[in-house]
């Protein structure tokens, strides 16, 4: 409820900030390259941590509980990151270089915040079966990888 | 004078008769008896191999898990014109739902309507040429099953001369052939991942370049291509550019998650979808294929 409630209101938030600093002083590009960096740290610290847990999922390195579930709760962090402040209205493919941002992600905000809500729950299924075996694990990474593929099919654009 | 034009008309007429018995689209051949144990699971995997669903959904889909509705209408701008995916719901009218298996067997695998006309190759069927006609049964199965639909087809955007079907015969004579690109396939393993490449997943349609006439071009196969779509590029998969292991392949296959933990975007996480409903032993065989290109 809080979060629902938070969420308008850092993105109205957010957009003052912009439409104050957009004097043609090339700020508001500023703010919106600063989130797309920001995004993309925290796809790259979803990315290592899915590779320790991927690495023990493909059998390249050992089963170790303890470390799937290091790499999973980071992971379930990460995953939590509020997106009011990451997503920027306008930092988006074509517009601001260095991003794949798809328009769709604005347009259809409820369907982005349900792809979101997905990574959250699949992190938390990684939680779950990092305490348990390899083969649990095996099973939570396909879930995780396609909720990867399923929102990045949506709201990110091709490489160039 | 009179015997030069004689003569002209003559070689217009030669001409003629010999476009036409070139261009005539091809007659089932008689193997393809009507199938008695047709088996609608097994059709299901070859529906999903042969990513049916991909194209001849409409773009606005819902995600997976419903049955699909093949009412079709996704474009695809190319070159030579805007190709719109037809009806291949099991509708009697705007679908196939009154096609005989005979029908279907010939538009599947050699590209030719019921009506006797060619259809235009955005439809792979210099693919599914070489599909097994017991799978091609099982797919038919399968498909009468799907929900119905009434939502009609829309008219392809081609201009002429491509908007000329019947000259499409030619171009079935430069580049539909039933034979494998790869030829050496020396172990059941390879066979099986060739004939999922080759005949169904129709994975070079994108990843192999085209010549000028929209033909594959088999001396770069598999070596990547522009994207018809306009943006991007659809990469490489020989073994001299892509460095993955077989396991990392069939981890991509299933979950879609790179080496890098980067994940399938775009038109691969929707064929990735795909090849994650099949067996096991199929991903590994789609591995084990590229691997030996």
């Amino acid at each position: 409820m809080s979060k629902n409630f938070l969420l308008p209101v850092a993105a109205l938030a957010a957009s003052a900030i912009l439409a104050t600093t957009a004097s043609g002083d090339g700020h508001a590009d500023k703010a919106l390259t600063a989130a797309i960096d920001a995004r993309q740290a925290q796809m790259q610290l979803v990315s290592y941590n899915m590779g320790i847990l991927g690495g023990m999922a493909k059998g390249e390195t050992p089963f170790d509980s303890a470390t799937a579930t290091a790499a999973a709760e980071n992971l379930a962090s990460v995953a939590k990151l509020d997106r009011s402040i990451l997503w920027l209205e306008g930092s988006i493919q074509g517009a601001v270089p260095g991003t794949r941002a798809k328009a769709e992600i604005w347009s259809d905000a409820a369907g982005f915040e349900k792809a979101s809500v997905d990574l959250e729950t699949a992190a938390d299924g990684l939680v779950t079966a990092a305490g348990a075996d390899v083969s649990a694990l095996q099973t939570a990474m396909g879930v995780a990888g396609q909720t990867c593929s399923a929102c990045h099919k949506a709201y990110r654009g091709p490489r160039n | 004078m009179r015997s030069f034009l004689s003569f002209c008309l003559v070689a217009c007429l030669v001409g003629a008769a010999l476009f036409w018995a070139i261009t005539r689209p091809a007659e089932l051949a008689a193997r393809w008896a009507d199938p008695v144990d047709a088996d609608a699971a097994a059709g299901a995997l070859v529906f999903a191999a042969a990513g049916c669903a991909s194209c001849h959904t409409p773009p606005t889909a819902g995600t997976e898990g419903d049955a699909p509705v093949l009412s079709g209408g996704r474009a695809f701008e190319t070159q030579f014109g805007t190709f719109y995916a037809p009806n291949i719901s099991p509708d009697p009218v705007s679908g196939i739902g009154s096609w005989s298996f005979a029908e279907f067997a010939r538009a599947v695998t050699l590209g030719v309507s019921p009506e006797g006309s060619h259809y235009y190759p955005a439809f792979p069927y210099t693919a599914y040429n070489k599909m097994e006609p017991g799978d091609v049964a099982d797919l038919f199965a399968f498909m009468k099953r799907l929900p119905v639909t009434q939502e009609p087809s829309k008219q392809h955007a081609v201009a002429f001369p491509f908007s000329q079907r019947r000259a499409l015969g030619v171009w079935k004579k430069l580049y539909m052939s039933d034979a494998y690109h790869v030829t050496s396939v020396p172990t059941p393993e390879l066979e099986r991942g060739r004939y999922l490449v080759e005949a169904l997943a129709h994975c070079a349609e994108c990843h192999t370049p085209r010549t000028a006439l929209g033909g594959l071009d088999p001396i770069r196969w598999m070596e990547g291509a522009p994207d018809p779509a306009g943006k991007g590029r659809i990469p490489a998969i020989t073994p001299q550019v892509l460095d993955w292991s077989t396991a990392d392949l069939v981890a991509y296959f299933t979950s879609g998650l790179t080496p890098d933990y980067d994940s399938a975007g775009g038109d691969m996480a929707v064929v990735i979808e795909n090849l994650a409903k099949l067996p096991e032993a199929d991903r590994m065989a789609i591995a084990a294929y590229l691997g030996a290109l």
